[in-house]
């Protein structure tokens, strides 16, 4: 038995005191081995936490139409969001910052429920490219909101409604697949790079190279201390071979009609304007641009993202008769081919209509002058007869018809030339006879770009100088940027001068009284060219299908150069559904007549590069043109230029921005 | 018999070494805090630790005896506080641990570890045999496992876990048989796979990331792997006061109080924290000296009780640090910030003193 007094067993707190001995021992190893033998790699663990490299933005360069006027500029936005590691309730803030934020609460917490499996230390992004009005609403409560912040990136302000939308293209987050590509390799994941159009070709040069700073930070993110910088290198900017005011009068012209207008210089290959319809709004792009929105871009029918002076390949209907011209005089057919157009002719046992019968008239006889500036069927019938497709897709080819033009921009497509050895290649088929008459008018199987009838018919009016058609000037664009074409930058195919000044005399006549457009006359103006108007399907279908309805209208061509011969400008003119040439024609002679006004007003031609005026790189927007001074500059975010001259004004509001 | 009673052997070498580490818990306390919303906590600190001092000489007057006589309405006492914190108590994070009182929050579940060592030593000292029998194991095991189940319920496993050493100190000093001891721990083994069922989530993401910190960096995980970086990037000599990254860019979390230890070990190196780990050392040694000093065997048990709660704290703590243990949310006594704590530990030395100064009596 025990008495109160005895003694707890000694030997028992001896061993309390050895297990007290291995405790520490445990212990002084567990520190010997984090702080001695592994101290290196803590040690560096500790700095990769404290330094973090913190990306500083380049800001990408500009796009400058020829004279140096600001076509695309970047502007401030601002993103808010949301700091987790604030320990406040985020759900019971939700209201009031929804509030601010003009989002709705639910909305608000929905998304901190999906992103709460994210890292604390990463915010979950609210709204990107918030208003002043919500910016002003963060500021004001940094105190109650703490966990509310914003974060400004540069953003592309393109122009707005849409104007040369497919021409400059826009930018998006780089994806996943661009980045498994050799091309993007120096690229990382959330870089801004051009998706489409100039944006995407010259990105290279656009882009520039973000630089970095090395910080120390806060388990916040919180920068404390600046080590060391990397400047970025802004993007270069670039200057654009075209001019804004035709532009403006190309996109006049085709207001809210269905089709493409290219307008470009043939001696040198710049063009001067491009515009596609249906148009969208890039700037949709330049945020995040909805599900929704872009489901009905790319569903629409109408195909809104093509750029169709590149991308439609569609029968050149009767602007093909040129080729065919040029073809039947240089191999000396057409010359003294005399033809009696009774509104129509049997070749090969059918019977093929010309177009004059729809008036309930006849051409009569018909020479090479005549069947070009009243478009005769029956002429190109004969003439397609004699020459064979053999040698018509020997011009036609040459002439680049049927092949990419190799302009600087990224999906140009080729289209169709027809030919014997085409058909046997895609068909496995033996090529008819009675195929070569429709192919003389530009129908058939033959598909082209109205880029592609530009440069060709630019060229058999500059006696047969084709030039690359290009929208950068190649002096500007280093080597390691320039695209690679297998087109020659110049290919000649001499005519002889008496065959030349037939055709382009022939031209200048379809634009009087005596040919297919005369509607689209410009007094004291040369405007020469040449209509056409292409079936979408054959009449027989026509009529069996749809009777009058508009998916079947004729596609209305004009192809016009001015002046006749070695002529400064060709306009290339689609309008789908315009049913007759003549109103493809008024279109290109709108944009005729803005480039001989302003060629009138200045003392030098104003296809030769360079303007008057050099727009500086920065935030401020300016139009260094006379009729357009006065209310063109405002600050950032704000843009706003008053070209209430023209009916259209280029610049936006930034987006969110009322 | 009170005539032999004097501060004369009041023992002031451990109080010198109890004040040392609590001099450097301030210290960093005062380095961790800088230029945080919490700066000035070692202000508060050094408050706690007068006013712990102020109690401890004033419970060393009260005869421990007389305490024991008493000890039964105490342990009544802190099961009701305990009841009224799981029905009247503020919920903070999901847990009812603290009763509001004017002017300050009360946390019953430290000062019911007190009563336990007391009770403890009673039971203990009025034990009249040699070896543990079934009945005494069994009764021991409820006094201190009925407040134990009280704290799980609130719910605060860290705390309760705390509990724990001070129950197995008493039945290992009560003479406890390797066969009982083997029954214990194979019942413990068996309940185990029950116990992981009732664990909250937020338990069970604790002992995962234990078991593998790198499965889950960001969340569970981060804790200890940025305390291991704290740690282990002090090197052998440490960085400095005030110095060290991971505490000031606020990668450690709560460098003030449960990871105290690993802001220390980052700004003063292996050296520091081993001259910390031997402060610890020399004041369990002269404790348990102590207890074998002791007048009587209740003496002897309640100065082990104390070492049982100082060690547990001390290996959970500095483990957890290192990451040999699991997050369980203990603070490393003397050193971490915190009044409940620093006042429980400066109770609990005031009754060892009490014993000592009573060595010579009878």
């Amino acid at each position: 038995m025990l008495e109160r007094d005895d003694k707890v067993s000694p030997i028992r707190l001896t061993a309390v005191q050895y297990i007290i001995v291995g405790i520490f021992l445990v212990l002084t190893y567990g520190l010997w081995r984090l702080q001695v033998m592994n101290s290196d790699i803590y040690a560096s663990l500790a700095e990769k936490n404290r330094v973090r490299n913190v990306p500083i933005l380049a800001p990408r360069g500009k796009l400058l139409d020829r004279e140096g006027r600001t076509i695309v500029d970047n502007y401030p936005s601002f993103s808010a969001l949301l700091l987790r590691d604030q320990s406040r309730d985020l759900n019971a803030d939700a209201d009031l910052i929804a509030r601010g934020l003009n989002l709705k609460a639910d909305e608000v917490r929905e998304r901190i429920k999906k992103f709460s499996w994210l890292p604390q230390y990463q915010p979950i992004f609210l709204k990107e490219d918030i208003t002043p009005d919500e910016l002003a609403f963060v500021e004001a409560h940094r105190n109650e909101l703490p966990e509310l912040d914003t974060i400004m990136s540069h953003r592309r302000l393109y122009p707005k409604s849409g104007f040369m939308a497919h021409l400059i293209g826009y930018v998006g987050e780089v994806t996943e697949d661009m980045l498994n590509q050799p091309q993007f390799e120096f690229y990382n994941p959330g870089d801004v790079v051009g998706i489409s159009g100039i944006e995407k070709q010259y990105n290279q040069l656009l882009m520039g190279k973000n630089g970095s700073r090395r910080s120390v930070v806060t388990s916040r993110g919180k920068e404390v201390q600046r080590l060391d910088e990397t400047p970025a290198v802004p993007g270069k900017q670039l200057k654009l071979t075209v001019d804004i005011d035709l532009q403006i009068a190309a996109e006049q012209a085709m207001e809210d009609k269905n089709g493409a207008i290219v307008a470009m210089d043939p001696h040198t290959g710049e063009i001067l304007a491009m515009v596609s319809r249906p148009t969208y709004d890039p700037n949709d792009f330049a945020v995040r641009i909805s599900r929704d929105e872009w489901n009905r871009l790319v569903t629409d029918p109408e195909h809104p993202l093509l750029n169709k002076a590149i991308q439609a390949q569609l029968a050149p209907g009767s602007t093909f008769k040129i080729i065919m011209a040029t073809a039947g005089l240089q191999e000396g057919v057409a010359q003294d081919l005399r033809v009696n157009c009774p509104g129509g002719a049997t070749f090969y046992g059918r019977y093929f209509k010309c177009w004059i019968t729809s008036l309930h008239r006849v051409h009569g006889a018909v020479d090479i002058t005549k069947g070009i500036y009243q478009s005769c069927d029956v002429f190109f019938y004969t003439l397609a007869e004699r020459l064979g497709i053999g040698r018509i897709a020997q011009y036609a080819t040459a002439f680049g018809l049927g092949q990419r033009t190799g302009i600087d921009l990224p999906q140009e497509v080729s289209g169709v030339m027809p030919s014997e050895q085409w058909k046997i290649k895609n068909f496995k088929q033996k090529w008819f006879a009675g195929e070569t008459i429709s192919v003389g008018i530009g129908q058939g199987a033959v598909a082209v770009t109205p880029i592609q009838l530009a440069r060709a018919i630019g060229g058999i009016a500059s006696g047969g100088v084709l030039r690359r058609p290009h929208v950068a000037f190649p002096s500007d664009v280093p080597a390691n940027v320039m695209p690679v074409s297998n087109v020659p930058e110049e290919v000649r195919i001499p005519i002889d001068p008496k065959n030349w000044e037939i055709i382009t005399d022939a031209m200048a006549q379809v634009t009087t009284a005596a040919g297919t457009a005369g509607s689209a006359h410009l007094e004291g103006i040369d405007f020469a060219g040449k209509t056409g108007s292409a079936q979408t399907i054959s009449n027989t279908a026509k009529a069996k299908l749809a009777h009058g309805k508009e998916d079947y209208k004729d596609n209305a061509w004009f192809v016009g150069v001015v002046p006749r011969r070695n002529p400064e400008m060709v306009v290339a003119v689609l309008f789908e559904g315009g049913e007759h040439g003549q109103f493809a024609a008024r279109l290109a002679a709108q944009v005729v007549r803005a480039y001989v006004e302003k060629r009138r007003r200045q003392p030098t031609k104003v296809a030769k590069r360079g303007g008057p005026t050099e727009v500086e790189m920065g935030g401020v927007w300016s139009l260094p043109v006379e009729e357009s001074a006065g209310g063109q500059t405002v600050h950032a975010g704000h843009f706003f230029v008053d070209l209430s001259t023209h009916r259209l004004s280029l610049a936006t509001v930034a987006p969110g921005v009322e | 018999m009170s005539r032999y009673v004097s501060f004369r052997d009041f023992d002031w070498p451990l109080l010198g070494f109890v004040l040392l580490i609590c001099a450097i818990g301030v210290t960093e306390i005062y380095s961790a805090t800088l230029h945080t919303k919490f700066a000035g906590a070692h202000l508060k600190q050094v408050y706690w630790i007068i006013g712990g001092v102020i109690g401890m000489f004033l419970i060393s007057l009260i005869n421990y005896q007389a305490m024991l006589e008493q000890v039964h309405w105490m342990y009544i006492a802190s099961v009701a506080s305990l009841v009224s914190v799981l029905v009247f108590g503020q919920k903070y994070l999901g847990a009812r641990r603290w009763i509001k009182m004017p002017g300050f929050h009360f946390q019953p579940s430290e000062w019911v570890k007190l009563i336990l060592i007391l009770a403890m030593a009673r039971y203990f000292a009025e034990m009249r045999h040699k070896d543990l029998s079934w009945s005494d194991f069994i009764k021991a095991g409820m006094v201190v496992g009925i407040p134990m189940l009280m704290v799980l319920a609130q719910p605060d496993m860290g705390t309760a876990l705390t509990y724990l050493p001070i129950a197995v100190m008493g039945l290992f000093l009560g003479g406890l048989r390797l066969k009982q001891a083997l029954a214990v721990v194979m019942l413990a083994g068996m309940m185990l796979p029950i116990g992981l069922k009732v664990l909250k989530p937020y338990q069970k993401e604790r002992l995962t990331s234990f078991m593998n910190p790198e499965a889950d960096k960001q969340g569970s995980g981060y804790q200890v792997i940025q305390s291991q970086i704290a740690v282990g990037s002090g090197g052998i000599w440490g960085k400095g006061t005030a110095k060290g990254s991971q505490t000031h860019l606020a990668y450690l979390p709560v460098p003030q109080t449960d990871f105290i230890f690993a802001a220390f070990s980052e700004e003063h190196g292996f050296v520091g924290a081993l001259a910390v780990l031997l402060l610890y050392f020399i004041v369990l040694m002269r404790l348990t000296q102590n207890a074998q000093t002791a007048p009587d065997r209740a003496g002897a048990f309640i100065v082990m009780g104390v070492v049982a709660v100082l060690s547990f704290h001390i290996l959970v703590n500095i483990g957890m640090v290192v990451g040999f243990m699991p997050v369980t949310g203990i603070p490393l006594p003397l050193m971490s910030y915190g009044g409940s704590s620093v006042l429980f530990m400066f109770l609990a030395l005031g009754i060892v003193m009490n014993i000592r100064m009573r060595r010579f009596v009878n």
